[in-house]
């Protein structure tokens, strides 16, 4: 019963995302189309004619009217055709394929090294409130997230790659003579594991680490800060007075009863964070030369590229339902009360 | 009284308690001066309105007071050990076996997403020596015992999904996990109905009797106190104010306050309007007291009240109270 109550409320969510996407849709195509620039003229070069403006107009499809090249974006898309890109020639889709992996790998390990610094922090800051720990994490934290994220990176290039040398050169995700592993996932890690092959998957990682750390750094702050107010509510509560004069191992209390229950809110918060880190990727895209979405994006925007930047935001709104969708479903296997 | 002295059958022994809460706006005297014990078998009503420090004693005994509370004096002695300066360790290990209390307000008291099965075998595996195979068999044993019907299926359930009263039985049989000697219930029966708390309050009683334990009803609700306890002890403002077997509290009040808790509590043969309720509110605890806390709220206050120390005394067999001027005792006295 429980089990089908579950797929039942996974349906529900699934079956809500549907006018989101409509959604999405229609406001993509009318912002790109409202974006200041003319693609033809952009395209047709500085030095092209009229005439040559008109052709390039007509064979992008921008001659017809909006309603008729809104139905066409709409057939392409049921197609999977995303169009082309005009900057780099190649079609949307696999652009995006391809460097969509790199930004996921990227802010994937991002959230992993903040929750593994800022979820401990927060506890005990919430453990012990007002104290000396308290008071440094808070400073800590604030620090983190006050510094700018091409700073941060570019600072630790300069220490970790000029000065020590112990960092690999910005190359973005493998140095330049290694080439990538098997594409299953698009996730180097993964996919380097999968085949074996350990040397891609150490560099690979190594590369990783310094934009991960760049990137995690400004997760810290919302982390630690949600986990602190969520645990000291927790640890207020009733249920975890409870615990305590039944006798339960503090630890137990701690782990079982308090993480657990605020494990809720904190959940909440990741999924924000998750997509703001996706988001504000493209500076330390830049700084690491990192080929994820996020910079391909802005280049996109800067030339008027349509096609690209409406696959991006499509791109973007559709990982945003699944996170969405994923929280959810986590969310409901934490808390049984949860889509009752 | 020295911890040595005390009877064999007295369980609980509490003397001279004084806790006081470090705030921004000053330091609070909670409790002052609190002396009572427990008995095996024994139930003890500890009678109060909000914020005479009810709770605050309950916390106190089972050691799980706020960070910003301070046992400032006094000693809890459970089977002549005094709990205080016991290494935390085992006083952990008294929580739940030696003393265990019942809260208010069960539905969140409870861990709301776990298992009620989980819970009950979490306090059976904190307590140590059984298998998980007898885990399950004592949990199922436990609910039945506080008349959970169905308790096979009831033990898979979340508290969100068990009525008010089946949570205050959880919370019951929680208690009653660690076998405890002591049991404290904490208005057990606040946001039930009334049939309900009739059923639990029973329950309470039953059990109580069954495994000899001493009993401390806390509650606001004298009425109910009158019914199920042995003795009663009334709390104002981190005071006890008078002890006494209940029939001497509702026949023969010596104190003013206890007078005056009686002319304002409800019962069938009163009409509203020849309720009193009490003048003026609980003192604030901040700062410097008078000997007598309730002389601002006392219609018998005069000068010589301001003495100090005031200390509870014994005006009869079993009756004490603390009062420089208690009532005379035809006063009082009801048909």
């Amino acid at each position: 019963m429980a089990q089908q109550s579950k797929l039942r409320f996974i349906i529900q969510r699934l079956l809500a995302a549907i006018p989101s996407i409509i959604g999405v849709v229609v406001v993509t195509f009318i912002l790109t189309r409202a974006l200041p620039g003319d693609p033809a003229v952009f395209f047709a070069g500085p030095s092209a004619t009229q005439e040559a403006i008109d052709q390039v107009r007509a064979s992008l499809g921008l001659d017809q009217s909006l309603p008729i090249q809104f139905l066409r974006y709409i057939q392409d898309l049921l197609k999977g055709d995303f169009g082309e890109s005009i900057t780099t020639g190649q079609t949307v889709l696999y652009d995006l394929t391809t460097r969509l992996p790199a930004s996921l790998e990227l802010t994937i390990a991002a959230l992993i090294f903040a929750l593994a610094i800022a979820l401990p922090l927060g506890i005990v800051a919430a453990l012990y409130p007002n104290s000396k720990w308290d008071h440094l994490i808070r400073f800590l934290m604030t620090a983190g997230v006050s510094l700018p994220t091409f700073f941060t990176g570019l600072f630790l290039l300069y220490v970790f790659y000029y000065r020590l040398n112990i960092a690999p050169a910005p190359t973005g995700r493998l140095d330049l003579l290694t080439s990538p592993p098997d594409r299953i996932t698009g996730l180097f890690l993964i996919d380097s594991l999968v085949t074996g092959d350990f040397e891609v998957f150490i560099q690979a990682f190594c590369q990783l680490v310094m934009p991960a750390i760049t990137l995690g750094i400004f997760a810290l702050a919302p982390v630690a800060r949600v986990t602190r107010a969520s645990m000291l509510a927790v640890l207020s509560s009733d249920y975890i007075r409870t615990a305590r004069s039944h006798g339960l191992a503090p630890l137990k209390i701690l782990w079982s009863y308090a993480f657990r229950n605020a494990l809720l809110s904190i959940l909440t918060t990741m999924g924000v964070v998750f997509s703001f880190l996706l988001g504000s990727n493209v500076l330390v895209e830049k700084v690491f030369a990192w080929p994820g979405i996020g910079s391909y994006a802005v280049e996109a925007l800067i030339s008027s590229d349509y096609a690209a930047v409406q696959g991006f935001v499509l791109t973007m709104a559709l990982l945003y339902i699944v996170l969405n969708l994923s929280i959810d479903i986590i969310y409901g296997m934490i808390d049984p009360r949860a889509g009752q | 009284m020295t911890v040595a002295s005390i009877p064999k059958t007295q369980l609980l022994n509490i003397e001279n308690l004084a806790v006081e809460f470090r705030t921004r706006s000053g330091i609070v005297k909670a409790l002052d001066q609190v002396s009572f014990s427990v008995a095996a078998g024994e139930t003890v009503g500890l009678v109060g309105e909000s914020g005479s420090g009810k709770s605050v004693l309950s916390l106190a005994i089972l050691g799980i007071l706020d960070a910003a509370a301070q046992i400032t004096a006094g000693t809890i002695a459970f089977e002549g050990d005094n709990l205080l300066t016991m290494p935390r360790s085992q006083l952990r290990a008294k929580r739940g076996t030696g003393i265990a209390m019942i809260f208010q307000n069960p539905r969140v008291a409870l861990n709301p997403i776990r298992r009620i099965g989980q819970q009950l075998r979490d306090v059976l595996i904190a307590h140590g020596g059984l298998t998980k195979a007898q885990c399950q068999t004592r949990a199922l044993e436990l609910l039945t015992q506080v008349r959970i019907p169905d308790p096979h299926q009831r033990i898979n359930a979340y508290p969100y999904e068990l009525s008010g009263g089946m949570c205050q039985r959880v919370m019951i049989a929680l208690a009653l996990a660690g076998r405890p000697k002591v049991l404290i219930a904490d208005e057990p029966t606040t946001g039930l109905d009334v049939t309900t708390q009739a059923a639990v309050m029973e329950l309470i009683r039953d059990l109580g009797r069954e495994g000899q334990m001493g009993t401390i009803l806390i509650t606001h609700d004298l009425d109910l106190a009158a019914q199920y306890c042995d003795r009663i002890l009334v709390m104002h403002a981190g005071h006890i104010v008078e002890t006494a077997p209940t029939r001497l509290i509702l026949t023969q009040p010596r104190h003013p306050y206890t007078a005056k808790l009686l002319a304002a509590t409800p019962d069938p043969h009163k009409r509203l309007d020849e309720l009193t309720p009490i003048a003026g509110h609980l003192p604030d605890l901040r700062g410097t007291l008078p000997p007598c806390r309730f002389q601002s709220r006392c219609d018998r206050a005069i000068p010589d009240c301001d003495r100090a120390p005031l200390k509870r005394q014994a005006i009869a067999p079993d009756h004490t109270v603390a009062c420089w001027h208690p009532l005379p005792l035809s006063s009082g006295v009801e048909s």
